[in-house]
């Protein structure tokens, strides 16, 4: 099969409809729509009637007896003109998308999709099945859809999860997908379309970020911080314990890193051997981080160190006093690793994928590629703001398809301390 | 050559008791008697070119079950069965389904239930290709879903004339190479889809179109029309055919003639599948 994907071949008339018309539907055909002329009659007909289209997807058939396939959205100027179109083009085998009922196929390979499956996005998505639209679970992106007939229910399943037998949705007919308001002019998922400038004003962003924190508290949602070791780097951890402890934070993500240097900092006084209430450089000091996981190896976890009085300050030791779960994702330039480290990439990103579900908020500090993963795994009504003294780190995150996250291009620990601060003003506020 | 093997049904119970199409009146009865006659002298011509005859039974409620071209579209072992647009013909689907697994066909039916397709009425195989005709009777999307279960090469041919409402009523395929067609059925877009695809196309006049010449039953280089169609049988003459004809103006009252009268159950001649040439 020849695949021309995303070809953007487009039509349009004189006159009346254009790019700019409203009413859109998208309709699919198949067969030998190229040798039948079935494809160019469809396209003449909708400008015959004084619509518009592009075509979104063109496979051809290679040999005598492959169909091709085509997926066309037509557009109109009104609706009347749009559905009087799609009534003639039905005609000659065209289906609007959303008319279908999505098509089923079954996981014939473990761990794999059927050839064709839906590929989802981070927006809500919904399946139609028998006529009756039924909401996909779990939202996620690049994931399939699988469809459990016996409960009647869709969710976002990622490939390595694929058991035989399991319904999976190929192609696009009978897929809706409603996309979440955002505040920019483009509309959908899309990649590469970001506008991070580290020049916007930070107090306003700051108070936003607060107040949002705040409402959520009040609330009983649920925040997720995702953060890397600059926050204990930049002498920072003070302020997410505080934020522990006030209910701010709700899960903690973060690498091996993160947890050793703030237990580090809690045995030593150190940060990668730099000592973080005068900045001086000590003796040995860049012993003292492996010194501090052999220790924690030795007791067997953070947790037991707590327990034992041998961990007694910093964000982790916060974080077992305050029952905050938490996922210590490991990497291959880890030390140690931290007993509590999930090595396993596909246990980790599963504990948290699991651990973003009932998420209404995340931070993600200092780190780009666990806020890359993490972004992947969020639907995209979860709001995200991301703070990073690299820019690059937030247009990644925009580029990978979580279009709803606020940059903040800024150094960890004034954002930090602002927050803190803000936070504090509402709390003291009548 | 194998036996040709033809399935037919008996008029016994055929009559003109509604109108689905644009021959049809319920002021020009049918005349049973003649009727039988015709329908006789046409089996006894297809007996005489060696063929195999079998029937379905006549049922009374049933008058256009005699039209056994709509039962189903026949591909090697397999007859995917008609689903008939108008409810007066949906009660033949189970006596053709029946009468085919009898036969020994592995009776296959669409997988959606809303749409349309009448058989070999409206889908007829030249070479490789399965020409279909749709809008009418059949739609456009079931021939897409028959080219799938199949694994053919389905070309749709919109029919645009309500007095030719089956392709079988306006193309007919002779050999794998070879057909007759009556160009004004079809619109531009299949007038030119049809000469790409057909080497030798054989244009049927106006006048002899309306005496159904295009309804006509293939075996070997046998044509067999109704009566009334001079023209097309010098042209065939002339091509190599063997023309013959029979009278059958009490079928044309319901809108059919020699070839709606029979489902060719080994597979039309004109078929790259039949002649082993796919």
């Amino acid at each position: 099969m020849h695949l021309l994907e995303e070809p953007s071949m487009s039509q349009d008339t004189h006159g009346s409809s254009s790019d700019s018309a409203p009413f859109r539907e998208v309709a699919e055909v198949s067969g030998h729509i190229i040798d039948s002329l079935i494809l160019p009659k469809i396209l003449d007909a909708i400008k015959a009637a004084g619509g518009s289209f592009q075509i979104l997807k063109i496979d051809v058939g290679q040999n005598l007896a492959d169909p091709s396939f085509a997926r066309i959205e037509v557009r109109a100027d009104t609706e009347e003109k749009l559905g009087k179109i799609i009534k003639t083009i039905s005609a000659h085998g065209a289906t609007p998308v959303l008319k279908q009922d999505c098509r089923l196929r079954p996981v014939d390979v473990e761990g794999a999709f059927p050839e064709s499956f839906y590929a989802t996005t981070n927006q809500r998505t919904e399946i139609r099945v028998d006529g009756e639209w039924i909401l996909v679970d779990d939202q996620e992106m690049d994931c399939g859809i699988v469809f459990d007939a016996v409960q009647n229910r869709a969710r976002c399943l990622p490939m390595c999860e694929a058991v035989l037998g399991q319904s999976v949705v190929v192609g696009h007919a009978g897929v809706r997908v409603t996309p979440h308001e955002r505040n920019t002019q483009s509309a959908g998922f899309e990649f590469m379309n970001s506008a991070v400038s580290t020049e916007k004003p930070k107090g306003a962003a700051v108070r936003e970020i607060a107040r949002s924190l705040f409402s959520i508290r009040r609330a009983g949602g649920k925040i997720l911080l995702v953060g890397g070791p600059a926050i204990v780097h930049t002498g920072s951890g003070e302020y997410l314990s505080w934020l522990i402890r006030n209910g701010y934070l709700h899960r903690l993500f973060a690498g091996n890193a993160l947890a050793v240097h703030d237990i580090e900092q809690a045995m030593f006084g150190t940060s990668l051997g730099v000592r973080l209430d005068s900045g001086g450089i000590v003796e040995a000091g860049h012993e003292h981080h492996l010194r501090a996981i052999n220790r924690l190896r030795r007791i067997g976890g953070i947790r037991p160190a707590v327990e034992q009085g041998l961990l007694t300050s910093g964000i982790m030791y916060e974080c077992v006093k305050n029952n905050i779960d938490y996922v210590l994702a490991g990497s291959i330039r880890d030390d140690g690793p931290l007993p509590d480290v999930v090595t396993d990439a596909l246990e980790a990103q599963s504990l948290m994928r699991a651990g973003t579900r009932d998420i209404d908020f995340c931070l993600m500090i200092a780190t780009t590629l666990h806020s890359i993963a993490v972004g992947n795994l969020l639907p995209a009504w979860v709001k995200v703001v991301c703070v990073d003294i690299n820019p690059s780190t937030v247009i990644k995150l925009n580029d990978r398809g979580s279009f709803q996250t606020t940059g903040l291009v800024t150094d960890v620990e004034p954002f930090l301390r602002a927050l803190v601060e803000e936070l504090k003003l509402l709390e003291a506020a009548p | 050559m194998p036996q040709p093997h033809i399935l037919m049904c008996s008029p016994k119970h055929f009559d003109i008791v509604y109108e689905i199409n644009p021959w049809m009146s319920r002021q020009r009865r049918a005349n049973p008697v003649l009727a039988m006659e015709q329908w006789r002298a046409l089996e006894q011509m297809l007996l005489e070119c060696g063929a195999k005859i079998s029937l379905v039974a006549p049922q009374p409620d049933l008058p256009d079950l005699v039209f056994t071209a709509n039962a189903a579209i026949v591909f090697q072992n397999t007859a995917v069965l008609a689903h008939f647009r108008h409810s007066q013909r949906q009660g033949e689907e189970q006596h053709f389904a029946a009468r085919l697994g009898e036969a020994g066909f592995q009776v296959q039916t669409l997988p959606r239930t809303d749409l349309f397709f009448e058989g070999a009425g409206d889908a007829l195989f030249c070479g490789d290709t399965l020409f279909a005709g749709y809008r009418m009777r059949s739609d456009a999307l079931a021939h897409q879903l028959i080219g799938e279960m199949l694994g053919v090469r389905v070309l749709p041919l919109e029919l645009i004339d309500p007095y030719y409402y089956h392709l079988d009523t306006c193309f007919c395929p002779l050999t794998p190479d070879a057909a007759l067609i009556y160009p004004p059925a079809f619109d531009t877009y299949g007038r030119r889809v049809l000469r790409e695809s057909i080497s030798q196309l054989i244009e049927v006049l106006p006048e002899e179109a309306r005496r159904f010449a295009c309804n006509a039953v293939v075996v070997g280089r046998t044509v067999i029309t109704n009566v009334g169609c001079p023209k097309l049988h010098a042209s065939l003459r002339e091509s190599g055919f063997e023309p013959r004809e029979t009278p059958l103006e009490e079928f044309m009252k319901a809108g059919g003639s020699a070839k709606c009268l029979t489902l060719r159950l080994d597979g039309e001649d004109a078929a790259n599948w039949k002649a082993g040439l796919s």
